[in-house]
């Protein structure tokens, strides 16, 4: 199983589509890590700048319909090349949610008052999440303060985490 | 209690169901392309299970660089070139008979009522304008879909939409489905199906049907679906005409996939057309939409005409009308890219290549290219393009670039004007209409 712990990055706008998350001129590449470098590379907000402000992140936090546009699985792809294994948001795009637990790792749905709340408390401070699969908790924390948060996933979607994938799964099933 | 024609297609491919209400489904087609399937077929090679399930329902395409622009591309062309030969896939389209995936799979009669097709492409919902679940996925389902023939979906519910009205003169299914995002929001329909219905769309070519389910996934959607009809049979009868003694046995059989009186739908939304006027988008997401006449003047730098959206013989056929005898403003570059050879070749043979030539439009060879800014027309930071694709997300078709969604007939009358403007097919003006 991937690791879903570390170092928060916080991406406050909804709609964030897949040409932002890595554009269309990366897709010519044939290897997933050679998308390392580009994550992310067009999104502007604010004063986030790509890619030193990936560097060490292990979790995104976001809002609603992140991962919305193309199919391309380049999106998961690059964010597991940056060692991002997981993405909290208030919704995703089907084909990007379903592209992340395929990879075995997890796009994990939070209602949008939670997802304001982290906002709100988290955001502008160094942020740590871990979590707890087994009990399907997170547990955030800045500043020695921290939260404890419960999500919800479908035992498929579990089984995809646990196998590392649909390949897995599927190959041995059908 | 009734079943959607989504439900029903569902029903009979089924074979798992899993918790939390996952379905496996059996495909009936499987599409590939070489910007989403190399790294499948690396994939596949890499666990030693370089297999098809079934080589006959495998098609495949080069179409988003096309011809190669580098060793990169041309290295995409060539895995899955040799992967398509390797496995006896004999539905393989390269340069000279490609064409936009979802233009060209259409024609070639790969889509039928009641089929489930997936494709590592979001806009394979274009193909439920056939009455098929057809569905964009990541490239990891696409493996799976190579190996073993199958997909898991969420188990679909339906947003029933009627279009009622009458499409007014230089008002097309373009603007019609742009209107319909602007008002579902774009992710208004996200893992819902999206049923068109209604007199507008039963009066439709299959043409302007793709172009309405074609842009479904912009509001969330995971497939748009009309039910078939006689338009359908005809459009398909070529490749069927084996299998029936007449057309209205194919009708027959084509029509136990349509949804009954009494399904049961997420919601159902009415949607007249009659005093919708010309649309183009204005921001950076698809449902940001206006009048054309509330954004006139604002100055373009190219116009792109083509793509799954509307790169088919109608839509040219219209620029063409509105292009006829007339030049693009010198400020402006125009492009046009028929979407397939088939279409190519009609527009060389009715006249409208000669008509886009005269205007001073760069006929390009059938490739995705430009709407996903890979090549054939990227843009360059600042430059504004008038499009008849389908995202306007910042950068799509270039970095830096913007692009204003519209349909042919705006894209034709802005190319002329140099700002966007309405068409005169629309506001009657002219000697064109």
């Amino acid at each position: 199983m991937k690791n879903f712990d570390g170092s928060v990055l916080f991406l406050d706008r909804s709609d964030i589509n897949t040409d932002e998350i890595i554009p269309a001129r990366y897709l010519t590449e044939n290897s997933k890590n050679a998308l390392k470098p580009f994550l992310l590379e067009d999104l502007e907000l604010g004063d986030f700048s790509p890619p030193k402000d990936i560097v060490g992140k292990r979790v995104v936090i976001t809002r609603g319909n992140f991962g919305c546009g193309s199919s391309r699985e380049h999106a998961p792809w690059a964010l597991e090349a940056n060692q991002i294994h997981l993405v909290i948001g208030e919704s995703f795009a089907r084909i990007f949610r379903q592209n992340m637990f395929n990879c075995g790792m997890m796009a994990i749905e939070l209602p949008a008052e939670t997802i304001d709340s982290l906002f709100r408390k988290f955001a502008k401070e160094d942020t740590t999440l871990e979590t707890d699969f087994e009990k399907n908790k997170f547990i955030i924390t800045a500043n020695g303060v921290n939260e404890k948060i419960l999500f919800s996933i479908s035992d498929f979607d579990r089984k995809l985490v646990n196998a590392g994938g649909w390949v897995d799964y599927a190959d041995g099933k059908y | 209690m009734g079943k959607t024609l989504a439900q029903k297609i569902f029903d009979s491919h089924r074979i798992d169901s899993l918790s939390g209400n996952i379905q496996v489904l059996r495909l009936d087609a499987v599409f590939c392309h070489e910007i989403t399937t190399p790294i499948a077929i690396n994939d596949l090679i890499r666990r030693d299970k370089d297999r098809v399930f079934d080589p006959a329902k495998i098609k495949v395409v080069i179409d988003h660089v096309s011809p190669a622009k580098d060793s990169k591309t041309a290295t995409q062309g060539k895995i899955l070139r040799q992967w398509a030969r390797r496995h006896h896939i004999t539905d393989f389209f390269d340069i000279g008979r490609n064409g936009v995936c979802h233009a060209l799979f259409p024609e070639k009669g790969f889509a039928r009522p009641g089929f489930t097709i997936i494709m590592g492409d979001s806009h394979t919902c274009t193909h439920g304008a056939f009455g098929a679940f057809a569905a964009g996925v990541g490239t990891t389902d696409l493996e799976v879909g190579i190996l073993k023939g199958v997909c898991a979906f969420r188990a679909p519910e339906t947003i029933k939409i009627n279009i009622t009205g009458k499409l007014p003169p230089g008002v097309y299914a373009k603007d019609v489905i742009l209107s319909l995002i602007g008002k579902v929001g774009v992710n208004g329909a996200t893992n819902k199906v999206i049923e068109f219905g209604g007199p507008v769309v039963s009066a439709m070519s299959m043409e302007a049907r793709m172009t309405l389910c074609n842009m479904t996934v912009e509001a969330g959607a995971t497939c748009g679906i009309c039910a078939p009809d006689m338009t359908t049979v005809n459009y398909l009868w070529p490749f069927i005409q084996a299998d029936y003694a007449a057309p209205a046995g194919a009708l027959a059989a084509f029509e136990i996939w349509g949804s009954d009186p009494d399904a049961v739908y997420d919601a159902v939304i009415a949607h007249d057309i009659g005093k919708l006027e010309p649309v183009v988008t204005f921001g950076f997401k698809p449902d940001q939409v206006k009048a054309v006449r509330e954004m006139a003047g604002t100055p373009v730098d190219q116009i792109y005409i083509g793509s799954c959206t509307n790169g088919r013989i109608e839509d040219l056929r219209v620029a063409a009308r509105v292009l006829k005898g007339k030049t693009i403003n010198e400020q402006v570059r125009g492009i046009v890219s028929p979407a397939t050879p088939k279409i190519y070749e009609q527009a060389m043979q009715e006249g409208i290549l000669q008509i886009f030539l005269s205007a001073g439009f760069c006929v390009t060879n059938p490739t995705c290219g430009a709407c996903l800014g890979m090549s054939n027309g990227v843009l360059a930071k600042g430059e504004v393009c008038a499009s008849t694709t389908n995202r306007n997300f910042s950068g799509r078709m270039g970095r830096g670039g913007m692009v204003h969604l519209m349909s042919p007939a705006t894209a034709a009358a802005t190319a002329v004007a140099g700002v966007i403007t309405n068409s005169e097919i629309f506001t009657g003006q002219g000697g064109n209409s």
